[in-house]
């Protein structure tokens, strides 16, 4: 379970907003919602731990982030608008890196294959990534999604950017599927994805400066 | 939008009440004028005793006078590091934004001492040694710590997150904190080697007791000097990281009234 | 555990080697810079022979300092940093793994390339392994030092000139210990205290600096 109390985020010299309070309950999808520039990225970054929140807590499992940031870290999956691919290695490559820097012993090259596939790009695994278009590249990084499984909190900024109307519908349904599981998603888009049920909307507006 | 404002106004008690900027910026000020008076007094009572009463001595002459200054800065500049390393420390513990802004507010000060006894140190070696530089063990981990300085300046210079500068800043600091013994004693190894003991820093073995009365009078105003300026850096760093909020607002208008 | 090390270690030497032209040109200057030397100096034998320790230690230490920048700024780029940073095995470990592999794609061609030219400088032979060995055990030294300093000044603009500054002072005890190593056998009095005092400082900066390296990565991902 995460919990957030009175976080307040501090960008430069400039407060983007302050009291923000959430739970996130197994089960549970959540929309971060907003104008441009409100600060919804800093928002997931502050959840994941990779900034330091000006005040307030992130806790999980009633933990602070940073007393188990270890423990932490092999609960979350974290999708950022970077697609963490490095140009000069396969989709297939940097998939198996991405699950092996983070952690994910158990996955093996034929689980890669399989989720690389699954997404669409059965016959770009060993393409370079600097020749994928940007809606395969985004895929690629989804890719992990299928092997995340056990990580029970999937922090998605934008992963509907860049995807086709049928991506678009198949993300919508793994996301589903993940919080139907007892998962827990929390994600910002700007686009209407067709989930099955409407996902709670936290509007960071409200919490601005 | 209305105008961005801190969120958190913490307000412990006790001393560390003063940890919090908006606390420490009118303490600063009080302060500060006492150190710089102290400064004043200080120097003048010990150019006076470095000029006038303390002897001649009777080696090197009238040169040697350049001690008074030279020695104070020396001492001044390596323990400005130890305590911008001590405060870089404390940031990164406790995160206190004061602690980082105090490091960064000695860091000109030190450079500026470091400096000081470089070049007094060339002026006296001229006359004394016939050269203005020689790559004495001392001198060179001087001019070392000098570039260590410069280092650390232009990194928090360079970075715009005040929040990032603050904190790498305090990384090099430390790093440099834990090198400038290593640097040391590396030169000295080197300078054994390459150049015997030719050239020997080492004072005469008596000293007057004017002569050390004159130099710890200037140590001491040194002192002083480096602990006023670095408040009033303080302060103006505080203004600046903090100029959107309303107590900074409210300060200013004071300043603006009173003048 | 070690499983994030490897990965990492395998990734980043697979990338030096799909891109081995970069690797080339570091190496390329380390030969140039210490060609350079003879024509600044004159080319006396006994001159060139009294200086060469200290110009194959400062080509090497320049050469290493050119490759520094980009030992995090790609992964810094494209965001594989932040997927690190999020890893659950802890920084220290694929930290060590970017500077082993940096290391071996950087370091370890200068060492090798290192007795090659100093035959140029008409260096006794006896000499030649205690230079490779001394170089072998300093340029790791740089290599973590150095580090630090590309961590700190990751995306900072005028970064490289920063870097240069920030860790130059660092390397001089390393570049004292290392060219020290070769003119105190040449000059007869045996090479094992410099030897010993690098692989100390060896130890010291592998303990120590890739704790600093990843604070002051998670500091400049923030």
């Amino acid at each position: 379970m995460l919990e957030v109390t009175d976080l307040a985020c501090l960008k430069g010299d400039r407060l983007l907003f302050r009291g923000l309070a959430l739970r996130l309950a197994p089960g549970a999808m959540l929309r971060v919602a907003g104008p441009n520039g409100v600060g919804k990225t800093s928002l997931l970054r502050l959840l994941t731990g990779l900034t330091e929140p000006e005040a307030g807590t992130v806790s999980w499992c009633g933990v602070p982030l940073r007393r188990e940031r270890e423990n932490f870290h092999r609960a979350l999956f974290y999708l950022g608008h970077a697609a963490a691919l490095n140009d000069m290695l396969s989709a297939l490559e940097n998939l198996r890196f991405a699950c092996a820097a983070a952690g994910d012993e158990e996955v093996d090259e034929a689980a890669c294959v399989r989720a690389l596939e699954r997404i669409g790009l059965g016959a770009q695994l060993d393409l370079p990534a600097r020749v994928l278009s940007q809606g395969q590249r985004r895929r690629v990084g989804l890719a992990r999604l299928f092997l995340a499984s056990a990580r029970p909190l999937w922090v998605l900024d934008e992963p509907f950017t860049a995807l086709d109307v049928h991506a678009v519908a198949d993300l919508a349904g793994t996301l589903g599927a993940h919080c139907a599981a007892g998962g827990m998603v929390v994600l910002t888009t700007h686009q209407e994805a067709p989930f099955a049920q409407p996902p709670d909307v936290l509007d960071v507006g409200r919490y601005a400066c | 939008m209305t105008t961005p404002s801190r969120a958190v106004t913490r307000n412990p008690e006790g001393i560390l009440r003063f940890a919090a900027p908006q606390q420490f910026y009118p303490l600063a000020g009080t302060l500060a004028p006492w150190f710089a008076q102290a400064a004043a007094v200080l120097t003048a009572i010990g150019l006076y005793i470095g000029f006038f009463v303390a002897p001649t001595d009777f080696q090197q002459g009238e040169v040697y006078r350049v001690i008074f200054i030279h020695v104070p800065a020396a001492w001044m500049s390596m323990l400005i590091y130890l305590v911008m390393a001590f405060w870089a420390a404390v940031g990164l513990v406790l995160n206190t934004r004061l602690s980082f802004i105090m490091c960064q507010a000695l860091a000109p000060t030190g450079a500026m001492f470091c400096f000081l006894a470089l070049w007094t140190g060339a002026l006296w070696g001229k006359p004394t040694w016939g050269t203005y530089w020689v790559w004495d063990a001392r001198l060179t981990s001087q001019l070392l710590l000098l570039f260590l300085y410069f280092g650390f300046i232009a990194l928090t210079r360079a970075i715009e997150d005040p929040r990032r500068a603050d904190r790498a800043g305090a990384i090099i600091a430390l790093v440099g904190a834990v090198n400038v013994p290593i640097i040391y004693f590396s030169v000295q190894w080197w300078n054994t080697l390459h150049q015997g003991a030719s050239v020997s820093l080492t004072k005469a073995p008596s000293m007057a007791t004017t002569m050390l009365a004159g130099m710890l009078v200037m140590a001491l105003a040194a002192w002083m000097y480096a602990i006023a300026v670095a408040l009033w850096r303080v302060r103006a760093l505080i203004l600046e990281r903090e100029r959107h909020t309303e107590w900074v607002g409210e300060v200013l208008e004071a300043e603006g009234r009173a003048r | 555990m070690l499983s994030a090390f490897l990965a990492v270690l395998r990734r980043d030497l697979l990338l030096a080697w799909r891109g081995r032209a970069d690797l080339l040109v570091t190496l390329a200057f380390f030969v140039v810079v210490v060609c350079l030397f003879p024509f600044g100096v004159g080319a006396e034998t006994n001159q060139l022979r009294a200086i060469a320790p200290g110009v194959l230690w400062v080509a090497a230490l320049l050469a290493s300092l050119l490759a520094l920048h980009r030992l995090f700024a790609q992964d810094h780029a494209d965001g594989t940093l932040e997927q690190l940073l999020l890893s659950s095995e802890p920084a220290v470990l694929w930290v060590l793994a970017k500077i082993c592999a940096f290391w071996l794609t950087t370091g370890l061609p200068l060492v090798l390339a290192a007795p090659a030219l100093a035959l140029l400088f008409d260096i006794e032979e006896g000499a030649l392994p205690v230079l490779t060995l001394s170089l072998a055990l300093g340029t790791p030294i740089l290599a973590l030092l150095g580090a630090v300093g590309a961590a700190l000044t990751l995306g900072v603009r005028g970064g490289g000139m920063l870097l240069a500054l920030l860790v130059l002072p660092l390397y001089v005890p390393v570049l004292i210990f290392g060219a020290g190593a070769v003119e105190a056998w040449l000059g007869g009095s045996g090479a094992a205290a410099h030897l010993l005092l690098l692989g100390g400082g060896l130890a010291g900066a592998l303990a120590l600096a890739p704790w600093a390296c990843a604070a002051a990565l998670r500091i400049a991902m923030e």
